[in-house]
């Protein structure tokens, strides 16, 4: 795809020095991956960065969900920029969209209407003692890793490659929606041709794949999904982009949003045990990865340590594909080697479960 | 294979899909009488209407959906008319809405 | 001999030196191209007659080189008062009165970065269809002919996303003589028109627009495409509100055309700056008054003919340039 106009979008994003914030859900679902992060730069890249288990949750969900009133997460966010004012910081970064696109909605709003700066000051200070200084950059962690993309990719021990044929992997890229239709110019490539995701893979060696329903939200919704009744209009978003984009056959998903990740997974099963229908390859599922677990393939990482055995859709397929070197029988030993526990056989799923892990049970 | 109930269903999807829809039936409709195509939306026929006024049939609205392939349900919706042809009389464009009635009658007695 | 200096040798430039000399006045066009004809150029046909545009410039051509007409080609104008037009290289151009006939910029498709022109193969503008009109090949970018065409109303115009809210009132009558001449050249294609309102303010357009939908079979949906994404099979797929049904719609097409709308030159701004001249709200420059003095800028001496003070059409715009000429020989010769 021509992606010509993605350079007209360029946001600062700092070299070194990132104060963390975590996502709520993703340490359930995609465990490995804020890890991975935490490693990759440290390790990979030399950057400091404060993974500080002082911050909270920004209550995003709760917002969104209509339970947490604006000034209320007004003044959460305000304890976090003051938790990374004490600790020395001022790159912000966000592991999460939603949290992403609550900061860039607070910071704007702060900058609008000044007199809401004020009140959350005097709210965070009344409460907790606090004050603090406004980060002069934010960014997604999507937003760094795309930033050292050449330097993940010179480090590189596998490529976005077919080992097989030498050909290219197809992948699909997903970009929460919260990430740039807030505020295009606050995301890398804009709204409508998003280049973060695309451009780690393209670096990588795969593919993009554009197809009709890209743009189209995943459905996640917050309220929408929390409450069982509508979770039928919300899995139909997914649906409609599974089914779009299968004639494609891409050989993964790799999303920047915890719950586009969550949703294009664990809603193929859904799918599947519903109605039947599955779009990967073999009528099995497309496997969906966070870009730092795609990072982590690519650098060389255990894909077990990686996480990657929490996934609904079984990522075997991909890891052959890319010729990584895995133990499939050590898929659900956890850390130090204790058996984690097993998930029933499904439709989406591709792999023998029954034999793998047994063997060292 | 078994299926299991989530306690939700996947909602269906309300686009008019033109790629999915067969425009066979509309297009003979249109073949036979091409002035409806001339139709601006104005909603003078709806306005006047006699049925329009006491139920919701909208014809403006049911001949548009057919235009697009959206066939279904439109046979019954049209027995609500009572062809006094007021709609006629009204439309700007001089489209026989009383014949039209009767030839998507026709032509959509199947569905 | 009193002399006035003409910036533009579009229609309305044209228009207003042979207005001129008729009247006894000399003048002469600054020209920034090579050539004369502005915009007009590109064009195939006009509506609603279908009328070459190539007959009615090259009429137009024959009668300024007939008649004598001093023109400058490939000068640059930097600014300009009622006495005096300063040229990018420095020379500087004495007179007495001077017409500001420098049209129009097209809008820039790429803005609307959600239908892909540029990225999409088979995304075309206006522009682009009057070219390979012009050119004799209309045709898919893979060569073939297209079974399923949509026409897109008002993209940079009626649009605050991009700072162009006015109406650009020719691209509604140009997108249904488009749709005929693709029906023409294909007659079994679909030929689909998304528009917002539209609007036939001139004399044989509405008979235009109703023979376009009965003749033809052209079909008018009112709702505005929202995005076009790409296919497996290298066609591209829209998505709208049928808003005349109330529900989304969203088809499959081999060619997307976008009605790209008339938008003020960057210049107006510098003109306007240095030169004391008035910009209306769409940036275009604003006539003294919009009845009496329609053609007048605020600054004597100084007059507007054709589209630099608002989206025309052809007809009107050498309307304007009759009446400018009028309006600086009674400024002359006062």
């Amino acid at each position: 795809m021509k992606r010509n106009s993605w350079s007209d979008y360029q946001k600062q994003i700092a070299d070194d020095h990132y104060y963390y914030a975590r996502s709520c859900i993703r340490q359930n679902f995609f465990p490995g991956s804020e890890k991975a992060f935490i490693d990759i730069l440290h390790d990979d890249l030399g950057r400091d960065l404060l993974d500080d288990p002082k911050h909270s949750s920004c209550t995003g969900i709760g917002y969104h969900s209509d339970i947490v009133p604006l000034e209320t997460i007004m003044t959460v966010v305000a304890r976090q920029f003051a938790l990374m004012t004490e600790a020395g910081y001022e790159h912000f970064v966000s592991s999460c969209i939603t949290s992403f696109g609550i900061y860039s909605e607070i910071l704007a709003t702060w900058a609008e209407f000044p007199e809401t700066e004020e009140r959350t000051r005097e709210y965070l200070y009344k409460a907790t003692g606090r004050e603090f200084r406004k980060p002069t950059s934010l960014a997604h962690t999507s937003d760094i890793i795309f930033h050292f993309r050449e330097q993940i990719a010179q480090k590189a021990k596998y490529r976005l490659v077919n080992v097989a044929t030498g050909e290219p992997l197809r992948v699909v890229e997903h970009i929460g929606c919260h990430y740039a239709k807030i505020f295009p110019k606050s995301g890398i490539g804009g709204s409508e041709f998003p280049y973060v995701l695309a451009g780690m893979i393209e670096s990588w060696g795969g593919e993009c794949v554009d197809y009709p329903e890209r743009r189209h939200c995943c459905g996640f919704g917050f309220r929408n999904y929390l409450v069982q009744a509508n979770r039928g209009y919300s899995i139909a978003n997914s649906q409609k982009k599974l089914e779009s984009m299968a004639p494609y056959k891409p050989d993964f998903i790799v999303a920047n949003c915890p719950g586009c990740t969550m949703f294009l997974d664990k809603w193929q099963y859904a799918i599947a045990e519903m109605e039947g229908t599955t779009y990967g390859e073999g009528g099995h599922g497309i496997p969906v990865l966070t870009y730092e677990e795609m990072a982590g393939l690519v650098l060389g990482y255990d894909p077990w340590k990686l996480g990657m055995q929490m996934h609904q859709v079984d990522v075997e397929p991909l890891l052959n594909k890319m010729g990584i070197e895995y133990d499939p029988a050590a898929k659900y030993l956890g850390r130090n080697g204790k058996f984690i526990g097993k998930p029933a056989s499904a439709v989406v799923n591709c792999c023998a479960t029954d034999t793998v892990y047994d063997i060292r049970e | 294979m078994a299926t299991i109930n989530f306690g939700y269903s996947i909602s269906k999807p309300r686009t008019i899909d033109i790629d999915r829809n067969n425009l066979r039936k509309s297009n003979e409709i249109l073949r036979e009488m091409p002035e409806l195509q001339t139709c601006i939306g104005c909603g003078s026929c709806t306005a006047i209407c006699t049925a329009g006024n006491l139920t919701d049939f909208n014809f403006r609205k049911l001949h548009t959906l057919i235009r697009r392939g959206e066939y279904q349900g439109a046979y019954e919706e049209i027995n609500k008319c009572m062809l006094c042809g007021k709609c006629r009389l009204v439309c700007p464009r001089g489209i026989n809405t009383r014949g039209l009635m009767l030839l998507i009658k026709r032509k959509l007695g199947d569905y | 001999m009193k002399r006035a200096i003409i910036i533009g040798g579009g229609i309305a430039g044209m228009q207003t030196a042979l207005q001129l000399k008729s009247q006894g006045i000399e003048s002469l066009i600054v020209e920034r191209e090579s050539e004369l004809g502005g915009k007009l150029r590109d064009w195939h046909v006009l509506f609603p007659s279908f009328t070459p545009a190539a007959d009615v410039l090259s009429e137009m051509r024959h009668k300024i080189h007939a008649t004598g007409i001093e023109i400058l080609f490939s000068a640059q104008v930097a600014d300009f008062s009622a006495t005096e037009v300063r040229l990018a290289d420095g020379r500087t151009l004495g007179c007495d009165a001077v017409v500001v006939a420098t049209g129009f910029s097209l809008f820039d498709a790429k803005i609307k970065e959600e239908y892909g022109y540029g990225i999409y193969d088979n995304v075309f503008t206006s522009a682009d269809v009057e070219r390979m009109l012009n050119e004799g090949r209309v045709t898919k970018a893979d060569g073939t002919t297209p079974k399923r065409i949509a026409f897109l109303h008002c993209v940079g115009s009626r649009d605050e996303k991009v700072c162009q809210s006015h109406c650009s009132k020719v691209c509604c009558i140009t997108g249904v003589k488009q749709a005929m001449e693709m029906k023409r050249l294909f007659p079994d294609a679909d030929v689909f028109n998304f528009y917002m309102d539209i609007r036939m303010f001139g004399p044989g357009y509405e008979e235009l627009y109703r023979e376009a939908q009965l003749k033809h079979n052209i079909h008018f949906v009112r709702g505005r495409i929202s995005e076009a994404g790409p296919t497996i099979d290298g066609r591209l797929q829209i998505k709208a509100e049928d808003t005349l049904t109330g529900r989304p719609l969203r088809m499959s097409i081999d060619m997307l055309v976008l009605l790209v709308g008339m938008r003020a030159n960057d210049d107006n701004t510098r003109f306007a700056a240095t030169t004391g001249l008035q910009q209306a709200p769409s940036g275009f420059l604003a006539p003294r008054d919009l009845f009496l003095s329609n053609v007048k800028s605020p600054v004597a001496g100084i007059f507007y003919a054709g589209a630099v003070s608002a989206p025309k059409s052809i007809g009107e715009v050498i309307n304007d340039g009759s009446a400018a000429a009028s309006a600086v020989a009674e400024y002359l010769n006062a």
